[in-house]
């Protein structure tokens, strides 16, 4: 009974070793992934400053009107004007179609013996 | 023994004394005993004070020891680790904050780049080296180069900033003594609009891995410290500037200047209940990217770094007489249809006040303004009287530098009369004898014409309006709307006219002081000083162009109604949609003709 009892108990220390080892290593890597990703965020974001930069340099209102002169023949883009605002009753919609009226309910009765 | 210190034993107590005497004892032997007691007794204590010191001293050195031995302990037993920074993952902020317009975009932000430096005692092949650099950058002296990579220096800055193609070009040289410096390098994606306002940025201090930005004019300047708090976490700047409508209003102004053979324009757009200035411009500008040294000799105010919308103070001739007019009615000198005499000339001791054309002995006031008599404002400020109107104008802010946010516009400080006389106030009442800048002109016409609100002008996007005292009652405000509406329609600056935008304005010609004295003849400075719409005023519009000329219907033109004006009025049908102003259909007639009593 006794040496059952020391059996298991070294096993449970040996075991427990094991768990304390692999949660050592698996803390470590986590902890080395979130520095990875920490950089790569870091990469990103300076990444991401490049591209806004190169997003407004590309969006600069000189180059937008080159453009817009040397494609004019396809594109016929001219500067906002006044007479562009409009009303809305100015816009020609579709015309307006009734539908078909389907699984009406009736709304009128007739009160029976009301007449008494 | 405590007590003894007290109660001192006597060293030879008199019973004792006697009772040796007659046993016939030395009672000598009784002050010697009581001697050594006492002796003894002082030595006792004096052991144990140093006792108690030396545990003291002994306790101190253990636990000093022991904290030593400890520490030691646990940096052997620890595994090194690098320390690093933990946060919420915002760790990496730019050195320098970006400028966004009103609507987030992007005015001036970093880019990485490097810098280019040499350690010559590192280099294989000096003169190699050099002659390649000289051919990737043609600006570098040969001879320089040389001389520096030869001779007794250890380190020599080549380049501040390179594009990576350069960078490659100089990694294919394979000169291991030539090494890159990371850099931040402040770009303005847009070149040269908003130029003024940005001002430009530098490098501070320098050292290999990094250099610090720092702002020299304009807002980079002026917001130099917040743009570069960490505390601000990257959080951007955002003006009041809107891009497109800038870039508008430096197109139509380009256009304009040209157009009329001026030599310099400016323009400012201010939103009359924010006091935010939508767009601000001055030409000829320059590109902030590349921003050109100040110029050392000759007029600083010809240089493009100089902003003649905050910066410059001119004369500005005709438009300051509806401050006058809005002072007589609010002061109830006047109302709209009071007649003013206006037979010229009009004598003051030396000097004579004449109008343009004359416009025969008498006229109400809206015709005073709407026709620009010199001589009628010049008798209405003779009713206001000095005190009275230098109040009124200080009131608007037209007597001290704006507050607006860049560094220059502490020097756009007005030019007042060293002695305010009646001949002054005449002067001033139409526009001559007291120079402000264009954005003075616009903060007080703002002020004036908003419903009579004094409002400060501002580059920092705001939230709402920002109010001020009351200069004028809302009655006056809109009084004053209707004589510059009337201006328009049917008055000097009726090439204004902006259908559906009810534009109302005031043109001013002033002749151009000479440095040496008295005025030009043939050179003006014309300005129109413009709102809109005029019966619900939103926006307040300056325009100025410097020696304008233009031969028009048989003539050469200087006056404001022929360049400026038209000017004004196209960049107001271009940025008008741009900041969301439906045109509207204008109720005919002066919008005060129904507000007469009985």
């Amino acid at each position: 009974m006794r040496s059952i009892f020391y059996i298991l108990s070294a096993l449970a220390v040996m075991g427990l070793g094991f768990w304390a080892y692999r949660e050592n290593y698996q803390t470590q890597s986590a902890a080395r992934e979130v520095r990875e990703l920490r950089q790569q965020i870091g990469l990103e974001r300076e990444a991401l400053a490049v591209l806004n930069a190169e997003w407004a340099y590309l969006n600069r209102p000189d180059r937008l009107r080159e453009l817009a002169s040397i494609n004019f023949d396809r594109l016929q883009l001219l500067t906002f004007d006044p007479s562009q605002f409009a009303r809305v009753d100015q816009i020609s919609f579709p015309p307006f179609e009734l539908r078909n009226v389907s699984n009406s309910v009736e709304v009128i009765g007739t009160l029976e013996g009301a007449q008494e | 023994m405590s007590d003894n210190s007290e109660l001192r034993t006597p060293l030879r107590p008199l019973a004792r004394i006697l009772a040796a005497r007659r046993r016939g004892e030395n009672p000598d032997n009784i002050e010697k005993e009581n001697i050594r007691l006492r002796h003894e007794d002082m030595r006792d204590k004096s052991r144990l004070r140093s006792e108690g010191r030396l545990l003291v001293l002994g306790v101190f050195f253990l636990c000093a020891f022991g904290i030593v031995g400890v520490r030691m302990g646990q940096m052997a037993i620890s595994t090194p680790i690098e320390p690093q920074s933990s946060g919420s993952g915002t760790g990496i902020v730019a050195l320098r904050a970006d400028i966004t317009d009103r609507n987030g975009r992007i005015l001036a932000t970093n880019i990485n780049t490097s810098a280019l430096y040499a350690h010559p005692q590192d280099m294989v092949n000096p003169e190699g080296a050099a002659h390649a650099l000289v051919g990737i950058f043609p600006e570098l002296e040969l001879e320089r180069l040389l001389r520096d990579f030869t001779g007794e220096r250890r380190f020599v800055w080549i380049r501040r900033q390179l594009s990576p193609e350069q960078q490659q070009a100089v990694f294919d040289i394979g000169e291991p003594g030539l090494l890159f410096g990371p850099r931040e390098m402040r770009l303005y994606p847009n070149g040269d609009i908003a130029a003024h306002i940005m001002g430009g940025a530098t490098y501070g201090r320098e050292a290999v891995n990094s250099a610090e930005i720092v702002g020299t004019a304009g807002v980079e300047a002026q917001f130099d410290e917040f743009l570069r708090d960490p505390v601000n976490d990257g959080a951007p700047l955002q003006l009041s500037l809107d891009l497109t409508v800038q870039a508008a209003t430096e197109d139509v102004l380009y256009g304009g200047m040209r157009l009329m053979n001026a030599e310099g324009a400016s323009s400012v757009l201010m939103d009359v209940y924010t006091g935010e200035v939508i767009a601000i411009a001055s030409l000829p500008d320059f590109d902030p990217n590349n921003r050109p040294r100040p110029a050392t000799e000759g007029d600083a105010s010809q240089s493009p770094l100089f902003n003649r919308a905050v910066q410059g103070v001119y004369e500005l001739g005709s438009v300051f007489k509806i401050f006058t007019a809005a002072q007589a009615m609010e002061e109830g000198i006047a109302n709209p249809s009071t007649e003013i005499e206006t037979q010229g000339p009009l004598r003051w001791g030396r000097f004579t006040i004449n109008d343009f054309h004359n416009y025969g002995p008498r006229l109400s006031l809206t015709d005073v303004i709407v026709r620009s008599s010199n001589v009628g404002t010049a008798h209405l400020a003779q009713m206001i009287g000095a005190e009275r109107q230098r109040t009124f104008l200080g009131s608007l802010g037209l007597l001290e530098a704006t507050p607006f946010e860049i560094i220059e516009a502490r020097g756009g400080r007005p030019l007042l009369p060293p002695n305010w006389s009646e001949i002054s106030t005449m002067t001033i009442s139409y526009g001559h004898g007291l120079s402000s800048s264009p954005l003075h002109l616009a903060t007080a016409y703002a002020s004036v014409l908003n419903g009579g609100l004094r409002i400060e002008p501002t580059l920092l996007r705001q939230d709402g309006p920002r109010l001020g005292p009351r200069v004028v009652s809302a009655e006056t405000s809109a009084a004053a709307r209707s004589m510059l509406r009337q201006v328009v329609s049917r008055g000097t600056a009726s090439f204004g006219e902006v259908p559906g935008y009810e534009v109302g304005g005031k043109t001013g010609t002033a002749d151009k002081p000479r440095p040496q004295g008295g005025y030009y003849e043939d050179r003006t400075i014309a300005t129109f000083a413009s709102i809109f719409p005029a019966s619900d005023p939103r926006y307040v519009l300056v325009v100025t162009l410097d020696e304008p000329e233009t031969f028009i219907a048989g003539e050469t033109r200087r006056t404001a109604g022929w360049t400026v004006v038209p000017v004004a009025a196209e960049m107001i049908r271009r940025i008008a949609p741009l900041l969301g102003l439906r045109p509207e259909i204008e109720t005919e007639g002066p919008v005060g003709i129904t507000l007469s009593s009985n």
